[in-house]
């Protein structure tokens, strides 16, 4: 048992680690921040099926370059980008594209299972990209990431109020004149990019840990459009930063350290949720004004008039 | 305000409606009644600029329509909203102001006083930050009206606003429209499939059924000799207790019943 919780968790010789670790950990902030605000999107616009499928074809391109001795960040980006366009070229309707993302994915994972068990190299860079490692951001990928970073930071902050208004209202969006169909695939590509950047990282098999799990955790404690994205963010880069710190010492890949906090905050925000509906929001409806009101807000009033 | 001239509109073969000359007057409530089908929708869609004219001309304010113009203030049917969806009616108003900007947009104080007065305005302001997933229908209605009203626009557009509200809530929001035309002689252009909520206030009745259409009065409009006229086949409008009822109208289609079905299409 012992031995067991010593594999999980081993802090000797941790400051000397953490000097190796450097890299990962500016490259785990800059994945919170940007997993974070578009992992806001990706629940407005229930687009987490999406994440999965483009993962997967990131993840072939990434082994694609693992096996010709290239770029592995460019690989994957290349991947992402493929399946963003291809999704959303094809995938209009969200019943087409959930099809098309079921047709591509196995595909993706097909190919790079293919490149994977070509590649004569070492093992754990194999495994890597499917769950993720952590020394693996030398400083020219670490350089790459942060220039992909800072193309989806401009892309987002120059879309992010169209984009949430078409994302969350898109009939009046369209009606105020918002380009709600050119929106979609821009965002899609959006989000190639950071999967594309998130894999290297976490791993392909884990993506939605980082673009799906904190902005959903997020939405059940707030409906502030300024509080979500910036609730999400600290979630996500809580998780990645401290499941980076904590997976230091052992052997085991970094994944279920991030998967578990990341899981854990969403748990806690539910429970946290679930109280806030019932008692903060839904005291309004005792008050006077909703007697003019609906079923729903009409039925308690309804019950103490009855009573007086 | 509006002005058509010879109007047609048709997807391929099938016209919807053609030869349309109508004007509607500054702070004149318009009714569009008319089956599924008929072109209600797609009147709007042209009004709003995302659908052009077949033939014939269309303007607004003198202009032809233009996408996402401020003039115009358009509020959808009601629909059931994401209980986590992140926006509390303040920020659906707000949006409704600068949403369609690029950038991020910080609000300021500006914008915060007037979604504030938008929200007082339609009664909404006690729960200007509760989570529109959870509003009710007629709480949500009325926030749209407040978004609708955002740019202060001189021409209201309604697709169905009052579907799957209950009456008390039906009056509300035809209440707030009518306030509104009233006081600031706003253009309300209110697509329905059922008249009677807006009995009382509605100045002309446009009609679209199979391919023609028919303006005027309510009294003008919605009788056994004109309806059956544009149906071709006999449809009974009775009036009864101050309510207009429908009888042998047709269904979705366009093709009038045989089989002597009623439908009410004002209930």
């Amino acid at each position: 048992m012992n031995d067991l919780w010593h594999q999980i968790f081993n802090f000797s010789d941790y400051g000397a680690l953490l000097g190796l670790v450097k890299n990962s950990l500016i490259a785990g902030a800059i994945l919170g921040l940007i997993g974070g605000l578009v992992g806001t999107f990706v629940i407005m616009r229930d687009l987490p099926f999406a994440v999965h499928g483009i993962s997967e074809l990131s993840f072939a391109g990434a082994s694609g370059a693992l096996l010709l001795g290239t770029n592995v960040m460019a690989g994957s980006l290349v991947g992402s980008v493929l399946a963003a366009c291809a999704i959303g070229a094809l995938g209009i309707r969200a019943r087409d594209r959930n099809s098309i993302i079921g047709v591509l994915m196995p595909f993706g994972l097909g190919l790079g299972v293919l490149f994977l068990a070509l590649y004569k190299g070492r093992a754990a860079n194999k495994f890597g990209l499917l769950t993720g490692q952590i020394v693996a951001v030398d400083t020219v990928q670490l350089s790459w990431l942060t220039g992909t970073a800072a193309v989806i930071l401009i892309a987002l902050v120059i879309l992010w109020r169209p984009l949430t208004f078409a994302s969350l209202d898109p009939e009046v969006a369209s009606a105020r004149g918002v380009p709600v169909r050119a929106l979609a695939p821009l965002f899609t590509i959006v989000l190639g990019l950071a999967v594309a950047i998130s894999i290297q990282i976490v791993g392909a098999l884990l993506v939605l840990t980082l673009l799906c799990t904190p902005a959903a955790a997020a939405m059940r404690v707030t409906a502030s459009p300024v509080k979500a994205p910036l609730l999400s963010t600290l979630f996500a880069t809580v998780s990645i930063v401290g499941g980076t710190l904590l997976a230091l010492g052992s052997s085991i890949p970094i994944s279920p350290y991030v998967t578990t906090i990341s899981f854990a905050i969403y748990l806690v925000c539910r429970c946290i949720g679930a109280v806030r509906t019932r008692s903060t929001w839904g005291r309004r409806e005792a008050r006077p004004y909703a007697s003019q009101g609906d079923a729903r807000a009409e039925a308690p009033v309804a019950r103490l008039a009855g009573k007086g | 305000m509006i002005s058509l001239r010879d109007a047609a509109l048709s997807y391929g073969e099938r016209i919807l409606w053609r030869d349309l000359t109508l004007d509607v007057a500054p702070g004149e409530f318009l009714a569009v009644l008319g089956p599924n089908g008929s072109g209600k929708t797609s009147l709007l869609r042209a009004l709003l600029g995302q659908t052009p004219l077949s033939a014939g001309t269309l303007t607004i304010d003198g202009r032809p329509p233009r996408r996402g113009s401020a003039l115009v203030g358009y509020i959808p049917q009601q629909k059931t909203l994401a209980p986590n969806t992140p926006l509390r009616s303040r920020d659906l108003v707000r949006l409704g102001i600068d949403g369609h900007r690029w950038g991020i947009g910080w609000g300021g104080p500006a914008v915060r006083r007037r979604v504030e007065e938008l929200l007082a305005d339609v009664g909404a302001a006690h729960y200007a930050d509760v989570p529109v997933g959870l509003l009710s229908g007629g709480e949500q209605q009325r926030v749209r009206v407040a978004q609708a009203l955002a740019t202060d626009p001189r021409i209201l557009l309604c697709d169905e606003p009052l579907l799957s509200l209950d009456l008390n809530h039906q009056r509300a929001i035809t209440e707030l429209l009518d306030r509104r035309r009233r006081t600031r002689d706003t253009t309300v252009v209110f697509v329905t499939h059922e008249i009677n909520p807006i009995l009382a206030m509605v100045d002309r009745v446009l009609y679209l059924a199979g391919g023609r259409f028919s303006v005027g009065t309510v009294s003008e409009v919605m009788t056994s000799q004109t309806l059956s006229e544009l149906y071709g086949t006999t449809v009974d409008v009775i009036r009864t207790g101050g309510r207009i009822v429908v009888a042998g109208a047709v269904d979705g289609s366009g093709t009038p019943h045989h089989n002597g079905a009623v439908k009410e299409a004002a209930t």
